[in-house]
């Protein structure tokens, strides 16, 4: 069966320096994937290559069989795969409910549109206040997204990166600064919405991943040096010597 | 042949002259973001004061003076202007040289009138240099020539030698990177920005007798210099010189081949009249369109290399 | 919800009304004829709003800064002249009411042109590109007789004697009621565009143009259409103008336009919808108005346009928004007093600036021009010292004031503000 993502011997160097050295991984459909490892070992530059922000060196990446690799963004957004960003990327000017909207106009068919009234779009709006409902948003609808609180913009982005049905979801560090019952809030939300999807996330906080997680890569240096389950993942030597360190196990 | 190289040593002179003004341009919108639009103004500001000292203190004077005093007003401007308005971001930044530009050609036309002014050569380089085939070359040409040698080389020297400079060069490509290193980035910007119009007064002081001082110089200068920016590429002074000669090259041959497109065609059997399809472009003569080429230039690069020739990042 | 939907019609039905009245007040009942120079003058302020809004759509909420603006404009300006000749010489039946559709064809078909070159780029290149092509299309517009008449310009006739309502459109007023129509038929389609998907999206490139990607858009066409759309608009500001004017020149299409259009949406305000409508206004009659008086009106408008990109990057609008918080805690009464204090220090400043202003001017241009400095029966010779010194002492000893009284106001009105924040909160 093919793979949902597939990234076959990626390299990607910037000039002089090899910052992804090889890096092979395959994850089939409705796998929760975890992706850990120390700061600068190029996860969030996996990230990038895969979501089309950079370009690859040599190899191949392919969603669902098909090769992405040379696609710029939307297009790969298109195809249905979708990411949340390390610092939160969201629309700041527009409140909170326009933020949602504007997340489901292309999947819905509108393009371009010059003609079509949004306030006038009952199904579009309908699923807008659905959406909202399930990140539990719901009071604070009209209110301008750049003035939420840190942990509601988290979840406003994920709501964003998963409004246009993309099967695939890329989560850059989704609990990153938040509080211990934020994260708990932010771990049910991201278990909800990866239901049935192929989720792929980079995180630190070893709780989150070990509670999520079906499958976790370690990305040492550019390498992916250990992908397993997270049991065996704890256990493993190399990754504790790396990254770990021998108090985990 | 007498022509060719005629041109070729005033087409040469020109690029020098645009030089002066392109490179501290580049400088500033590498390091700074800026696209200053004011930086033309500083052209004009230069040859205008240079006239008027040169009227009380003579020609020497102004050559050393002018400069100075667009080298204060660009203090002034980073400082109390720029500066505040930095936060606001780069459109902010855009508008504001914008609406500067308009206030000084304004305030020139106020100061000295509508009219050009009579900025003349200096009695002492008013002489024929040399000649070849019988066409003179001006010795105030040369003087030009050797003033620009000399700024290049001083400019190539603070740059590579001295610690400022090296900072400058770290902040032509890697701005951000060059502030969170510490250095004194606000302080190394002044300093540019203020440079950089100095330049611009001193290609003024010596350019504005070469061409006419008027109030519209600087409307005219400026699109030619921000394609010859755009053209070297960004965080380059070297691809930013080729094509300041480049410009200057081929804008001067532009003026001295009277033929048209019209003419080369007919010379492959093409015949081309004014009532032909496009027959309007293609039979007017070379100096007229040569009028069009820098903005030509300027948006095929941007549309087609925003790198332009050896930039190191887009613009 | 609905309260601020009803709002919002009162105004628009208290412009209109205000709109239609307008050359009533400006008529002189013993001629029995409204003043030509008034109705002329509002005319030109309809379709310069027409013109600020289409590159508000560019500007402010597509985040494209566009120094050649102009060229849709006069392009439709063009177009419009030669469908006028054009009808006239066919001989054909079409109604002047419709005709400014001919530029607004003309500004979207160029901007399909011209912007397939530009939004190639965003931002500063996107500036560039479009002075580029501003001085080209203005320089081609001096050189081709075909097209543009080179210096003199396209004339046209308005009085084509095809109407839908049997008017002439000979009589100024006539063309003034033509203008207001369009105006508000463009301005509501453009207020109606920023919610559509391209007009939301627009904005929301302009914002984060990375996550514009992730939503599945391509910020590069969405700022093409924006482009377009915006072009369709400036043709129909430039086709009220080949109508009013009678001839389209090569002004039409200058940078000078477009500077206009610039200045107008930016003193006016960028970041509401509404803005340039008020920036139009102020524009149009500093410069109908003040150059009657001075030479040097663009001097005062400059200083203007660079003060407000120093110190009120909102504009006009914005301004007015920042008082919306006080407005609700019903405070805006404390703030006449503190204003009070910095207009006085403000108006000696701006005296001493103008005074300064036109005595240069008066030495340099006037002179040259024969005129004297006079205002009112009194003359002054700009070559005498008093004037100067008058005129420098109040703009320095105003500067100094405004200086001293604007920290004062600052403490009321952060007082005031923070009053604001923690009503609302309060109200949560």
């Amino acid at each position: 069966m093919t793979a949902a993502l597939a990234l076959t011997d990626v390299h990607k160097s910037f000039g002089e320096t090899k910052i992804i050295r090889g890096v092979t991984l395959e994850i089939p459909k409705g796998q929760r994937h975890a992706i850990i490892g120390p700061n600068g070992a190029g996860k969030t530059t996996l990230f990038n290559l895969i979501s089309g922000r950079f370009r690859i060196s040599s190899g191949a990446i392919a969603l669902n069989g098909q090769r992405i690799d040379h696609l710029p963004p939307h297009e790969i957004n298109r195809k249905g795969l979708s990411r949340s960003f390390q610092i939160t990327s969201i629309f700041p000017r527009m409140t909170v409910f326009e933020n949602i909207r504007c997340g489901l106009l292309w999947s819905r068919g509108y393009k371009y549109s010059s003609w079509h009234l949004l306030g006038r779009q009952r199904a579009l709006n309908e699923a807008s206040e659905a959406l909202l409902e399930r990140l539990n948003l719901q009071s604070r609808r009209d209110v301008i997204a750049g003035l939420l609180s840190y942990a509601e913009q988290r979840a406003l982005e994920i709501g964003i990166t998963i409004g246009g049905g993309a099967e695939v979801i890329l989560l850059d560090e989704p609990t990153a600064g938040m509080s211990h019952s934020e994260t708990e809030h932010a771990v049910a939300l991201i278990r909800s919405v990866s239901e049935g999807k192929t989720l792929l996330m980079v995180e630190h906080d070893m709780s989150v991943v070990f509670g999520l997680a079906d499958v976790v890569s370690v990305v040492v240096y550019g390498e992916v040096i250990a992908s397993d389950v997270p049991g065996k993942i704890r256990a493993n030597r190399a990754v504790q010597e790396a990254y770990l360190g021998t108090e985990a196990a | 042949m007498e022509v060719f190289l005629v041109t070729l040593l005033n087409g040469l002179v020109y690029g020098m002259l645009l030089f002066m003004l392109a490179s501290g341009l580049t400088l500033i919108f590498s390091m700074m973001g800026v696209l200053n639009f004011a930086h033309a103004s500083a052209f004009m500001l230069g040859a205008y004061f240079a006239y008027t000292i040169s009227l009380v203190a003579g020609f020497w004077v102004g050559l050393l003076v002018a400069p100075i005093l667009c080298g204060l007003i660009g203090a002034g401007i980073e400082k109390f202007g720029l500066r505040r308005v930095h936060r606001n971001g780069h459109v902010a930044e855009l508008l504001f040289t914008f609406g500067l530009a308009l206030v000084i050609e304004k305030a020139v036309q106020m100061t000295w009138g509508l009219l050009a002014v009579p900025y003349r050569i200096p009695a002492e380089l008013d002489f024929p240099l040399f000649s070849i085939y019988g066409t003179h070359f001006h010795a105030y040409r040369a003087f030009m020539l050797l003033v620009s040698a000399a700024m290049f080389g001083t400019i190539w020297l603070a740059l590579t030698r001295t610690r400022v400079g090296l900072v400058i060069q770290a902040s032509l490509t890697h701005p951000e990177m060059a502030r969170a290193l510490g250095h004194d980035v606000p302080r190394v910007f002044t300093l540019v920005f203020a440079s950089g119009m100095a330049l611009a007064g001193l290609a003024g002081v010596i350019g504005g007798n070469y061409q006419t001082t008027s109030p519209s110089m600087a409307v005219t200068m400026g699109p030619i210099v921000f394609v010859v920016v755009v053209f070297g590429g960004l965080g380059s002074l070297t691809g930013c010189f080729i094509a300041s000669l480049l410009m200057g090259l081929i804008q001067t041959f532009a003026v001295v081949l009277d033929y048209s497109v019209a003419d080369l065609l007919g010379k492959l059997g093409l015949e081309i009249t004014k009532a032909s399809p496009f027959g309007e472009l293609l039979t007017m003569p070379l100096p007229r369109i040569g009028a069009l080429l820098p903005y030509a230039l300027l948006v095929m690069i941007l549309w087609l290399r925003p790198r332009g020739l050896m930039g190191t990042r887009d613009t | 919800m609905s309260t601020r939907k009803s709002s919002t019609l009162r105004w628009w039905i208290a412009g209109l009304a205000l709109a239609l009245a307008l050359p009533w007040f400006f008529f002189d009942w013993t001629t029995q004829r409204h003043s030509g120079f008034a109705l002329t003058m509002f005319s030109e302020i309809g379709l310069v709003i027409v013109f600020a809004l289409s590159f508000n759509m560019q500007m402010g909420q597509a985040g494209l800064l566009s120094f050649g603006h102009a060229i849709l404009f006069g392009l439709g300006g063009y177009c419009t002249a030669h469908a006028l000749n054009a009808i006239k010489a066919a001989g054909v039946w079409f109604p002047m009411e419709l005709v400014p559709l001919a530029g607004g064809l003309g500004g979207l078909g160029f901007g399909v042109v011209f912007g397939y070159i530009a939004t190639k780029q965003r931002a500063t290149a996107f500036a560039m590109i479009t002075m580029g092509l501003g001085e080209l299309v203005g320089a081609a517009a001096l050189m081709f007789m075909g097209f543009f008449g080179g210096e003199s310009g396209i004339p046209t006739d308005r009085v084509i004697d095809a109407s839908l309502f049997g008017a002439s459109y000979s009589a100024p007023w006539q063309v003034y009621y033509l203008v207001v129509a369009w105006m508000f038929v463009s301005m509501i389609l453009m207020r109606l565009h920023t919610q559509t998907p391209l007009g939301r999206m627009a904005n929301a490139q302009r914002d984060n143009f990375e996550r514009t990607q992730f939503v599945g858009y391509d910020p590069q066409l969405i700022r093409f259409w924006q482009f377009v759309a915006s072009g369709f608009f400036a043709g129909i500001a430039g086709a009220l103008y080949a109508i009013l004017y009678e001839i389209v020149t090569f002004d039409s299409l200058a940078a000078a336009k477009s500077s206009t259009a610039l200045l107008a949406a930016y003193i006016g305000g960028t970041g509401g919808f509404f803005g340039p409508v008020l920036g139009a206004i102020l524009v149009v009659l500093l410069q109908s108005g003040l150059s009657l008086l001075s030479n040097s009106w663009v001097m005062y408008v400059g200083v203007l346009f660079i003060v407000m990109v120093m110190y009120a990057p909102g504009g006009i609008a914005g301004i007015l928004a920042g008082h919306a918080p006080i407005a609700r805690i019903g405070r805006l009464r404390e703030l006449a007093l503190p204003y009070v204090r910095i207009l006085l220090p403000g108006l000696l400043c701006v005296f001493g600036f103008v005074l300064l202003v036109e005595l240069t001017s008066f030495m340099t241009i006037g002179a040259a021009q024969g005129k004297a400095f006079k205002i009112g029966a009194m003359t002054i010779d700009p070559k005498g010292a008093p004037a100067w010194l008058l005129g420098a002492g109040a703009l320095v000893l105003g500067g100094a004031w405004l200086r001293f009284e604007s920290r004062g106001f600052a403490r009321v009105w952060n007082a005031l503000i923070d009053a604001a924040k923690a009503a609302e909160e309060a109200g949560k």
